[in-house]
């Protein structure tokens, strides 16, 4: 019964393949996400709440967490601001070079955030970066500081607002925003009443994606931050700081706060995006 | 003069969509710009409402040069093929949407949109989503939209083009009757010429970027200035080398008339029965290959069957192209 429902329901008839599919790919999703981050759960809580209790008493590790918050959100905000007109740029304006901009924005997802580091190390490097000692003698400090931070987290997550929001520019077409030209409407109105209720779920989702890859971020952050306890040592270095010496149940706390904050993120999107909506 | 267009050329890339175009509409009329497809037609009502900008050439809407002016600026009523209704917000917000643009008290916005939703029969529909309307209903609440701004013209690009042919016969009729009562001067954008023919006043018929005619139906029709204005408002044949519409020639059984130019004799090579009609495909002795439309009686009436021999002759007061072609 149960089962000519289901092939009536979805259309597709059952086969000895589909269950051999649905094992290959649960099992892959099992051994590759689902056991590794359950053990840093399980791990976090062998003693109970100790762990946890340890290391949000520990001041340091309380300072890098809200550095993290803080850059974590800057860097969001500009790639949601950056992002979001770079996609109407992309979409709605024909330039020499488009393509050349649109390959580029791919950049940051290809290249390795250390590689990332170490280039903003060149440019803004207080010693020998190329713009650097400029910065720093009119007392403007960027590596080993909040800035470079900020900085190197907004390169690595740049494109996922850009990514997110192009697609559904394309799809909703100019239509929408001719039609509410001629009905009066200025530029920024018709951003503001049209294009962007339109695109409005993309962007959330490029934001949590960006905030979650922010949160997360180490390699780049590692190079351009100095990692001074206390005061440019992010969470994810905190991690593998305490990791390396020995301290595997702060380690294994820091990693499950992180990474509870961003699993956290995209469930409570996934639950509030409205059921696509087809025409 | 409502809207009044001279020498405007555009062209996308090498294609010339436009072509030095001159072009007066009056006001308060309904005006079809009819035409084929990839002709100009769009083009030329999207450079009114300032969609499109032309590469050379002026727009005056009532009397003012509206050339340099953006879309919002020149109070252009537009209705798209495709309705580009703004699906986050409910019908009577769609149509609100020019008026608080244009920071309008609240109560008469209200008044003004329970009044625009009834023209349109929409009243019952105004908190639902364009999403939950049909397409002739999004295309009532698109235009009611268009109107609520009291524009000086409206526009309507291929307004029921997306529709099913008996929504769209149904829409025709009901723009016919709005424009009577709303008195907008208004021009729509079509490539079916029996919607041209039976809404319009007046017709421009566009081809290759270039005005081809400008008149009333009816002259048109009995006018057409030149063989393309002909063939596209309906369907044409070759008699004697001229050419002529297939329901405008008589069939004889028996050799007739005093002036023997005039009749071509030949014989009936294929009969087809569609509906009423009854078409002909006659061989001339003269090796032409003529078409000829008969109602049933008619042919059941002259005996006329494949291989029957008849002789053919213009009606009078046929269709025939008026002007000499411009050279």
């Amino acid at each position: 019964m149960a089962e000519t429902r289901t092939v009536a329901r979805t259309g597709v008839r059952r086969t000895p393949t589909t269950y051999v599919l649905r094992f290959v790919v649960a099992a892959y999703l099992f051994l590759l996400v689902a056991w590794p981050v359950s053990l840093v759960v399980v791990h976090t809580f062998e003693d109970g709440f100790t762990s946890l209790e340890g290391i949000l008493s520990d001041p340091d590790v309380v300072t890098a967490l809200w550095l993290t918050v803080r850059v974590a959100v800057i860097a969001v905000v500009i790639n949601t601001v950056f992002g979001v007109g770079m996609s109407l740029l992309l979409v709605r304006q024909e330039f020499p070079g488009k393509r050349l901009l649109s390959a580029l924005i791919d950049l940051p997802l290809s290249v390795s955030p250390i590689v990332v580091g170490l280039a903003l190390v060149l440019v803004y490097g207080g010693r020998n970066g190329w713009l650097g000692p400029t910065l720093e003698s009119a007392g403007f400090r960027v590596i080993f500081s909040t800035p470079g931070i900020v900085m190197a987290t907004a390169f690595v997550a740049l494109p996922l607002v850009i990514r997110e929001v192009v697609p559904v520019l394309h799809e909703i077409g100019t239509e929408q925003e001719q039609a509410a030209r001629s009905l009066g409407a200025s530029s920024a109105q018709t951003f503001r009443r049209i294009t962007l209720p339109a695109i409005k779920w993309a962007v959330v989702y490029g934001v949590v994606l960006s905030l979650a890859r922010s949160l997360g971020e180490f390699g780049a952050v590692k190079v351009v931050s100095g990692n001074v306890l206390g005061q440019t040592r992010t969470a994810t270095l905190v991690v593998e700081e305490k990791y390396l010496n020995f301290d595997q149940q702060g380690a294994y706390a820091t990693a499950f706060l992180l990474a509870m904050v961003s699993v956290a993120c995209i469930v409570i999107v996934a639950i509030i995006r409205p059921k696509e909506e087809r025409r | 003069m409502s809207i009044e267009i001279s020498g405007v050329s555009k062209s996308f890339g090498d294609f010339d969509a436009l072509r030095d175009v001159d072009l007066t509409i009056p006001s308060g009329g309904l005006t079809a710009l009819l035409g084929p497809s990839g002709g100009g037609k769009s083009t030329l009502l999207r450079i009114i409402a300032g969609l499109e900008t032309a590469d050379a050439g002026r727009v005056l809407i009532e009397g003012r040069d509206a050339t340099e002016l953006p879309a919002q600026k020149r109070n252009v009523g537009f209705v798209f093929q495709h309705y580009a209704a703004f699906k986050h917000m409910t019908v009577a917000k769609n149509v609100a949407f020019g008026l608080e643009i244009r920071k309008r008290p609240k109560d008469e916005i209200r008044r003004k949109v329970a009044e625009l939703l009834e023209l349109v029969h929409l009243d019952q529909f105004a908190h639902r989503l364009p999403a939950q309307l049909s397409g002739g209903q999004r295309q009532r609440m698109a235009l009611a939209r268009a109107l609520a701004i009291e524009p000086s013209v409206l526009l309507l690009d291929e307004p029921f083009g997306a529709l099913d042919a008996k929504v769209r016969k149904e829409l025709r009729d009901w723009l016919r009757r709005l424009h009577d009562e709303v008195h907008v001067t208004t021009v729509f954008v079509t490539h079916d010429q029996e919607e041209a023919l039976e809404v319009a006043d007046e017709i421009v018929v566009i081809n290759q970027g270039r005005i081809e005619q400008v008149g009333t139906p009816d002259q048109l029709y009995d006018a057409p200035a030149n063989d393309f204005v002909m063939g596209f408002l309906g369907d044409v044949t070759r008699l004697g080398g001229r050419p002529i519409r297939p329901h405008d020639i008589e069939v004889h059984t028996t050799p007739v008339g005093e002036d023997p130019a005039e009749v071509h004799a030949g014989e009936v090579a294929r009969l087809t029965r569609v509906g009423f009609e009854v078409r002909l495909l006659v061989l001339t002795v003269e090796g032409e290959e003529t078409q000829v439309v008969l109602t049933r009686a008619e042919a059941r009436a002259a005996g006329i069957d494949v291989g029957s021999r008849v002789w053919l002759r213009p009606h009078r007061g046929a269709t025939t192209v008026s002007a000499v072609r411009a050279v």
